[in-house]
């Protein structure tokens, strides 16, 4: 059994009086795809936060490969190849759809691998990252003309652009079609199958279903299961508290 | 175009403007050059942080003054070439920079703002307490009339800041089309989003900060030359800070067309009114612009020009 | 040994009164800043201009400044109205970056204290008040009234704006727009309308606070910026948002500095707020009752 990619234990985080998140233990292993549901508010973003850097978390500790990565700041821990999409898109408005992906190519594999691309090199990347996601064509547009979708797929695209070894996907379909959805889904499946892992982090029951391999639920800040999909969904305090909503 | 052939092309339009104000023979046009050239300077210093970042610093007075007063200090002790205390004014108001930038820009961007607003006032109090630089009666600095090689001294400041310009400007240009200036527009277009993808934004920051800073003090440092009597009061005054975020502001601040074209835009119109009406007046004019822009046309010149040209061809 | 006792008392008692008036200067800010997040860093410009309204009206027909200051309210509050109007819909509505913001109200700044020097010119002017010269003394604590009247004037704002926002349905509102807009929508208050109502009463407490500030000393237009320091520090010292770490803070900052200025000299009191501020900062960045 492969030890551990990212091993989280006893993680809490409060904001005032409210806590958020209550003793989380976590484990997830290289290659895997995890499937992290629970109601709104349940704090699946505030883990992710916690996780990435974006948030300190004010006990436990969170293992990324293998080193201890609390205190160390965000992009620290992306250059050690943990990447994320935000819930709502966040690109930066004023470059365009390719040099989105270029910041990530720059300030995180660059700085990682110490290695710098030529001009030629940067465009391939940048273009293949694009084509990836369905964007080749707009590479010189900017996020405001771009559909909800498609900025949902460059959010996407811009976490992948960081070479992650794990990549965790915070509600990328929210209010996508049916269509759009399997379109996503793909697109995870073709990064799981390059030995990416992915937390996939959704609401929508039948891509969590169909993509992940073990799911985790989170309630008011506490993990209540966390077993096979199949397992999980039978378990009668999930249905309670999450399914039967 | 490389960024050595701009420097060229900078040099060459420097020296044209140079020989050609000696060659009109005015001494009033090496006066005011001076002070346009000078906020050149200093809207260019404060858009690399402000316009690149979107970190905004009220206290340009504080880093310009921080250049004259080392000046004034040094002057007292042991009079040195211009260029030397521009060195010294550099790094004294660098060092500042780095070590305000280092305390406030790890807060919310508003704070780092208020805390410059602050460091100005300080600063000025401190200056006020210390008389060996004259404290509140202020400094008088006499400058030499002539010097070597360039003759007339007012027109030898007006050269050097002219240098400093062209250095200023090229500098913005440079920052603005490497990797630096990327990561200085994810900054300002979204931090969080910045550092999730690798920018190391507390370490830009204190770049910024610091070049920007540094900049600044060097404009100040041959101004207690050019002025002759040098004291808190004026020094420290708002109208730098004002023109310093206004000219940018109204220029445009995506790139370093903006602050030169409302430095000279400005500054003319300043040198204008102080003449036919008064200098309070002319402050206040700046004011009024820089908040109607704000409001009205908050990308600038440049927006207004790019917004033309888009509504010709679309 | 007696008269370093008496020094310090005074200099002890001079500090709490005139924390009791920074409180009433800061609370406005806390408002808009700590509750709306505007970054209103004009503020003490509408300062300076209640003290200067208040010096007008007394020289001209002798009415005390805090009387004056209580009568010019509603158009404080009503010019506070139309700035977070022009605000809203120019930057809160479009979404724009805080740097436009930040650079309309410097504009404002900028604008009120240059107007100021073009109409009044830069000499000191202070008011006249029966309470300015007279001091109560009990034994070796003085209360020069000077001091006094504003500070409890200052506290009876502070008090009353705490009541306001606690104890009333629009208070309570305002506290909660600050959390949550869309629950206040869902509650049937419109949050532009109480947000504009909440910038408002904070541009109104400067019309007190500046009838305060010419009885404590004279004025002139740039000493709005002295204060803008002064209001930052305590603000960080005593947490955003929290009306009562303000004045806790306020307290502070005024016997620290008054306990230099006694001791030290009074060219250095504005210093004393910033070197208090970086020192919070590099130690303990969230506030007294830091978060």
């Amino acid at each position: 059994m492969a030890p551990a990619l990212l091993e989280i234990a006893g993680l809490s985080k409060r904001f005032g009086g409210f806590v958020a998140l209550d003793g989380i233990d976590l484990n997830v292993r290289p290659g895997e795809r995890l499937g992290l549901i629970g109601p709104n508010g349940s704090g699946k973003s505030t883990l992710v936060n916690c996780i990435c850097g974006t948030l300190h978390n004010e006990t436990g500790s969170v293992i990324f490969d293998g080193k201890p990565i609390n205190g160390l700041l965000a992009h620290q821990r992306t250059r050690l190849g943990l990447a994320r999409s935000f819930q709502l898109p966040r690109p930066f408005m004023g470059l365009s759809i390719a040099d989105n992906l270029r910041v990530p190519l720059i300030y995180t594999v660059h700085a990682r691998e110490g290695k710098r691309f030529t001009r030629a090199e940067m465009e391939d990347h940048c273009g293949e990252f694009l084509r990836l996601v369905g964007l080749a064509d707009k590479a010189k547009k900017f996020p405001r003309d771009l559909s909800m979708v498609e900025m949902r797929k460059l959010e996407l695209a811009r976490a992948m652009a960081a070479e992650p070894k794990l990549l965790i996907a915070d509600e990328a379909m929210a209010g996508l079609s049916h269509s759009e959805v399997d379109d996503i889904l793909a697109l995870l499946a073709r990064l799981s199958e390059r030995g990416i892992t992915i937390i996939l982090i959704e609401h929508i029951m039948r891509a969590v279903m169909a993509f992940s391999q073990r799911v985790v639920v989170l309630v008011s800040g506490k993990k209540i299961a966390d077993g096979l999909p199949q397992d999980v969904m039978r378990d009668p305090e999930v249905e309670r508290a999450y399914l039967g909503q | 175009m490389r960024s050595s052939v701009f420097f060229l092309i900078a040099v060459l339009v420097g020296a044209a403007v140079f020989f050609g104000a000696r060659f009109v023979h005015n001494e009033y046009i090496f006066f005011a050059g001076f002070v346009i050239l000078q906020f050149i300077v200093l809207a260019t210093a404060w858009n690399i942080l402000g316009g690149y970042t979107g970190y905004v610093n009220f206290g340009t007075a504080a880093f310009f003054a921080m250049g004259a007063y080392s000046t004034v200090f040094v002057h007292k002790l042991y009079p040195l070439p211009v260029p030397v205390l521009i060195l010294i004014g550099g790094i004294v108001s660098g060092i500042v920079g780095f070590g305000m930038g280092y305390l406030t820009l790890r807060l919310r961007g508003a704070f780092f703002s208020i805390a410059t607003l602050a460091l100005a006032v300080v600063l000025q109090t401190l200056v006020v307490n210390w008389t060996f630089v004259g404290g509140s009666r202020g400094a008088y600095i006499i400058r030499p009339n002539t010097i070597p090689l360039i003759g007339n001294y007012i027109e030898y400041l007006f050269l050097i800041m002219l240098v400093l310009a062209i250095i200023a400007i090229t500098t913005a240009r440079i920052i603005e089309r490497s990797q630096l200036g990327y990561g200085f527009a994810t900054i300002r277009d979204d931090e969080v989003a910045a550092e999730a993808s690798g920018v190391p934004t507390l370490r830009l920051k204190l770049i910024a900060t610091t070049i920007s800073g540094a900049l600044m003090g060097m404009a100040g440092a041959p101004f207690p030359y050019y002025i002759g009597y040098v004291d808190p009061a004026s020094t420290f005054g708002l109208a730098y800070a004002v023109n310093s975020i206004a000219m940018p502001m109204i220029g445009g601040t995506t790139s370093w067309i903006g602050p030169l074209i409302g430095a000279i835009l400005l500054g003319t119109i300043q040198q204008v009114a102080t003449v036919t009406i008064s200098s309070a007046a002319n402050l206040l004019i700046v004011g009024l612009l820089l908040v109607a822009f704000v409001i009205i046309a908050p990308k600038g010149i440049i927006g207004l020009v790019q917004g033309f040209r888009r509504s010709r061809s679309g | 040994m007696q008269i370093q006792l008496d020094l310090l008392v005074s200099a002890l008692v001079a500090g709490i009164l005139l924390g009791g008036f920074y409180a009433a200067v800061t609370v406005g800010v806390s408002i808009s800043f700590g509750i709306l997040d505007i970054v209103n860093i004009a503020h003490p410009a509408f300062i300076i201009l209640g003290s200067y309204i208040a010096y007008i009206v007394n020289q001209r027909l002798g009415i005390d400044p805090i009387v004056v200051s209580i009568v010019v309210l509603p158009a404080f509050y009503a010019l506070g109205a139309l700035i977070y109007q022009v605000y809203h819909l120019s930057f809160e509505k479009r979404g724009q970056d805080a740097l436009r913001g930040l650079a309309f109200f410097f504009g404002i700044l900028f604008i009120t204290e240059v107007g100021l020097i073009l109409v009044f010119g830069v000499d000191y002017r202070y008011v006249e008040a029966a309470y300015i010269g007279p001091t109560l003394r009990f034994g070796i604590v003085n209360l020069p009234l000077r001091l006094l009247v504003p500070c409890v004037v200052s506290l009876a704002l502070f008090a009353g704006l705490q009541l306001f926002l606690t104890k009333t349905f629009i208070g309570r509102a305002i506290m909660a727009v600050a959390q949550d807009q869309l629950a206040l929508q869902l509650m049937g208050a419109d949050p532009v309308r109480i947000k504009r109502i909440a910038f408002a009463i904070s541009i109104a407490t400067c019309s007190i606070a500046g009838a305060c500030l010419i009885i404590i000393q004279p004025i002139e237009p740039s000493v709005g910026r002295e204060y803008i320091g002064r209001i930052f520090a305590i603000c960080v010292l005593g947490g955003l948002g929290s009306l009562p770490g303000a004045l806790i803070a306020a307290m502070l900052l005024g016997i620290i500095e008054s306990l230099t200025s006694t001791f030290y000299g009074p060219s250095w009191a504005p210093a004393v707020a910033f070197g208090l501020l970086l020192l919070t900062l590099a130690l303990r960045p969230a506030g007294l009752l830091g978060r």
